[in-house]
């Protein structure tokens, strides 16, 4: 890179037409200095992913290892692997029901808040109507609401109802922070769509139902496919409404790993498989959008 | 091309409406109601006026929890923005690192939040997890059960450790947006390294910022789960946050007035700041430097 | 300002390309004089930005030197080059002001500040930009950014080169030719050597002393406007440019005759027999073709269009399509109409390359 600096010397010197006095005079002698470009990056990353991952692998670490090992000896890997606590864990039906319970409620509030964010958005995306802009900005508020405010009248509102202990009960309280969610990621993805299309299909012939079903959303597949990641997301780690609502028939299984361990004492290496356990899901789930992700975030909406 | 007014559109809005009105509002209206009412018990409520929203106001414990939020939502943002931003430059543009990093960067935001604080509460402990025994053999005194500033350092790390990745997340999507043209242009003016972030890079981040900004705002603000399983709220009161204050108040002491006057007052604070974060960085970006 | 030589330039952008269609740029020999304005003509894709990324340092060429006064640059990098380059789509600093724009390659190269301020309102006032000097540069329309783009490069005067990467590709149609005509002024005032991509011939042709004309990552001509126009080199460069291009027909060939669908046309100069594998075409422009009565080529007429400063006929020959370019209130025979070509001006081409004959003999 040095030798880059002094040829370019060279090129301003009695070549250039300019004359050197004039360019002195203006002070133009000095030549950008060249920078060789400092690929710290991936160290940074490096150090990054190293923090992100050692907590993670700790458990899992623990995971694989007796009890007695995790509190007598220290080691950074397992010195006798077992496979002990996750057995006790896949025998014991109140465990895999609750990865039952947990994926039922997740997937239910994804399905309602996608189905009722896209007409909305729809609405939000091509037309004005009265009170649009407020009820917009109204629905985002909800965003903002701490979920311990909620949880308390929730679960009254839910008894009122009967509706404690079920998948429902959980499914539609998420809807309180994924709806706006939805319908925020899914009007950017809408907006993009240029309108003439519609109305291409509308002189087509097309009924509105079928045009939305068989046209529309194929074209924004991508950012349903967003929103309906970032739905599953929140309601896959929200825990707070989650407990609060349910009490065993529909306990979460992040809330069945934190009651049974403390209910068995200390049983870290169970604690630590259920833990290895409950991230798995979200795991796959990244894997599977990963292309997407970048995209939803692209939008600026999240 | 404005969009054509229809107000048959409420019709596609009204599945929304009905939903979040009562997730949202019937809950909102019992939490007003109580907030004005008190009780001695047997469903008998009798008028109490705005005297729950006084008492709150004027209570230390919550000038403190809202004190600690406060302090706490502070560091988050002072650490967590520009980490965020450095490891978004550090990202790869292209080639299998991008999805690599993607998917590894995205692993924490996905794992159940009493979890995250399992994980945590496990990592810094002194005789079985790797942090704590680290520090430990490092000389350093550190036990976040008993000592309130290890108590605080176990939180912030554990917050910065959970939430860092969605903020550089967002700001890479800013980056990747920038046309090439961009840093070709500021090569040929000389442009240095510091100057392309500080004229190209920053600008074209503004937006996603901002959202940054509010989110790590808002959430930091309604933490929850995670410091409880951690620390439970102590050692003390030391990490009760506004929201553990909530849930003592509302489910430990079922104190149904006073929570309710402090829900709304927290929602209000939430909504305040917010609002004002957003005014400032759109103010920010539209006008001076 | 420098004058600019490319010896056996060539580029790839795989490793190993397959034969010459491999080839983003083929091997070319090539010098920019100091101060001369030239354009880059040619279709898209057919390499023409590539070239300009090599000359700036954007893109490392895969063979061959880039030579600025004497000095191979071809392995450094554009910030040490002095080049300036303006994009298709305005690059600015949007958060600067005007002046912070046009003075950020200054101060990125530490010039004191009274020197900066001197050349920033120079390089403004040429620009006829002083009134929005300290307005937001994000603001402006497109014609305005481009300009201060443009200006960013004449702000440095030790700037080797200003190259122009189809600058005006977002500015309004009507806008474009003032702007158009402004970078001539510019040119003339600042003395820089400028290179100009376009795919437009009249953006070519006003702007450059010199076009180069480039298909498939091969320039196939270099010359002022008038010899593209004249004597196309390539049958491409007779399609491309002029409107309408060139009339291009296959033909046979011999001596001084030409023979086209079995009808003879006396060539000026002398061509030996082609091989009979090669492709051998006639090319005249319209501009030189006359239509009259009863003489040349039999024609029919198949339609006259009026351009307003000129008429345009298209005629018939055989199955041949002609066009024929006559001044205003030329009157065409109805029929019987034959088409007379100007020998000075036939060319011949094999395998679309111009041949130049031997002078003729007998007349």
């Amino acid at each position: 890179m040095s030798t880059g600096v002094t040829k370019s010397i060279n090129l301003n010197g009695p070549a250039g037409t300019l004359p050197a006095s004039a360019a002195k005079a203006h002070g133009f002698v000095a030549p950008p200095k060249v920078r060789k470009p400092l690929h710290l990056g991936w160290l940074v990353m490096t150090i990054y992913l190293t923090f992100l991952l050692l907590p993670i692998y700790w458990l899992v670490n623990m995971s694989f290892k007796t009890n007695v090992e995790i509190t007598n000896t220290f080691s950074l890997w397992p010195n006798n692997p077992t496979l002990r606590n996750y057995t006790v864990i896949f025998t014991d039906p109140s465990w895999y029901n609750g990865y039952i319970n947990s994926i039922t409620y997740v997937v239910m509030n994804t399905v309602i808040s996608i189905a009722v964010a896209l007409p909305a958005a729809y609405a939000f995306s091509r037309y004005r109507f009265l009170g649009d802009k407020h009820l917009f900005f109204w629905l985002l508020t909800n965003r903002m609401a701490p979920p311990a405010v909620f949880a308390l009248p929730f679960f009254q509102l839910y008894s009122a109802f009967g509706l404690i202990d079920t998948h429902l009960a959980v499914a539609l309280a998420h809807c309180l922070f994924n709806v706006p969610l939805a319908v925020w990621i899914l009007e950017g993805f809408m907006s993009g769509v240029p309108r003439e299309i519609d109305e291409t299909a509308y002189i087509d012939g097309y009924s509105f139902p079928r045009f939305f079903v068989k046209i529309f959303m194929p074209l924004i597949a991508s950012g349903i496919g967003v929103a309906a990641f970032f739905c599953f997301m929140f309601s896959w780690v929200e825990l707070l409404i989650a407990r609060t609502l349910t009490t065993t028939a529909a306990k979460p299984i992040a809330a069945i790993m934190t009651r049974t361990v403390s209910a068995s004492g200390l049983d870290w290496g169970v604690l630590a498989a259920a833990g290895v356990l409950t991230i798995i899901p979200g795991a796959l789930v990244i894997w599977f959008v990963r292309n997407y992700i970048a995209k939803g975030f692209a939008l600026g909406r999240v | 091309m404005d969009k054509p007014i229809n107000q048959k559109a409420w019709f596609l809005v009204l599945p929304v409406l009905l939903l979040v009105a009562f997730s949202a509002v019937i809950p909102l209206m019992t939490v007003v109601n109580y907030s004005v009412q008190d009780t001695f018990g047997n469903n008998e409520f009798f008028w109490a006026g705005t005297a729950w929203f006084e008492e709150m106001l004027r209570s230390p414990r919550f000038h403190q929890a809202l004190a600690r939020n406060l302090i706490f939502s502070a560091i988050i943002l002072v650490i967590q923005i520009p980490l965020g931003i450095v490891v978004a430059l550090s990202m790869p543009r292209k080639g299998v690192g991008v999805s690599i990093c993607l998917v590894l960067m995205a692993l924490p935001l996905l794992i159940p939040w009493n979890v995250v604080g399992t994980i945590w509460q496990v990592f810094g402990r002194v005789d079985i997890g790797l942090l704590g025994h680290t520090l430990e053999a490092l000389g350093i005194d550190y036990n976040y059960v008993r000592d309130p500033l290890d108590a605080w350092f176990t939180i912030i790390i554990m917050d910065v450790w959970h939430w860092t990745s969605l903020v550089a997340l967002l700001c890479y999507a800013g980056l990747v947006s920038i046309p090439e043209a961009y840093y070709q242009a500021a090569r040929i003016d000389g442009a240095s390294r510091w100057a392309v972030f500080r004229y190209i890079q920053l600008p074209k981040m503004n937006r996603v910022l901002l959202i940054a900004v509010l989110l790590r705002f808002m959430d930091s603000f309604m933490i929850y789960t995670e410091p409880f399983v951690v620390t439970g709220g102590g050692p003390g009161n030391s990490t009760t946050v506004l929201s553990i204050d909530l849930v003592k108040l509302a489910v430990g002491q079922f104190d149904l007035g006073p929570a309710a006057a402090m829900s709304i007052i927290y929602f209000l604070i939430v909504l305040l700041l917010s609002w004002v974060f957003y005014t400032v960085m759109t103010n920010y970006e539209r006008g001076g430097q | 300002m420098a004058r600019i030589d490319l010896r056996n330039l060539a580029h790839a952008y795989g490793p190993n390309p397959q034969g010459p269609s491999g080839y983003a740029l083929k091997p070319l020999n090539h010098t920019w004089e100091d101060g001369g304005a030239y354009a880059l003509l040619g279709p898209s894709g057919c390499g023409k930005t590539t070239l300009l990324n090599i000359i700036s340092g954007l893109i490392t060429p895969s063979h061959g030197q880039v030579v600025f006064d004497g000095v191979d640059v071809t392995s450094m990098p554009t910030e040490a080059r002095n080049i300036a380059q303006v994009f298709q789509f305005p690059v600015i600093y949007d958060t600067m002001t005007v002046y912070d724009n046009l003075a950020f390659p200054l101060r990125n190269r530490r010039v004191p500040e009274p020197a900066v301020d001197a050349r920033v309102r120079e390089i403004a006032t040429m620009l006829e930009m002083t009134d929005v000097l300290d307005k937001r540069a994000r603001g402006l329309t497109a014609d305005a950014k481009q300009k201060i783009s443009l200006g960013r490069g004449l702000v440095r005067s030790d700037v080797a080169a200003i190259l122009f990467d189809e600058p005006l590709t977002v500015i309004d149609p009507q806008l474009k030719w003032q702007l158009r005509s402004q970078l001539k002024q510019l040119h003339k005032k600042s003395g820089y050597t400028m290179v100009y991509v376009t795919h437009d011939q009249t953006e070519a042709l006003t702007f450059a002393d010199k076009v180069v004309v480039m298909l498939e990552g091969e320039v196939v001509q270099m010359g002022t406007p008038a010899e593209l126009f004249e004597r196309p080199a390539h049958t491409f460069v007779g399609y491309f440019i002029g409107s309408p291009g060139m009339n291009v027909f296959a033909a046979d060939v011999d001596g001084t005759v030409a023979t086209v669908d079995g009808t003879p046309i006396r060539l000026p100069r002398a061509y030996g027999k082609a091989q009979a594998d090669r492709k051998v075409e006639l090319g005249i422009r319209p501009e030189f073709v006359r239509v009259a009565r009863g003489e040349g080529l039999p024609v029919t007429i198949r339609k006259v269009e009026d351009v307003g400063s000129y008429k345009i006929a298209r005629l018939t020959f055989g199955n041949r399509e002609i066009a024929a370019v006559a001044p205003e209130g030329t009157e065409f025979p109805a029929d019987g109409a034959g088409a007379i070509f100007d020998p000075a001006h036939l060319n011949v081409y094999v395998d679309g390359h111009l041949v130049d004959g031997a002078p003729a003999r007998e007349a």
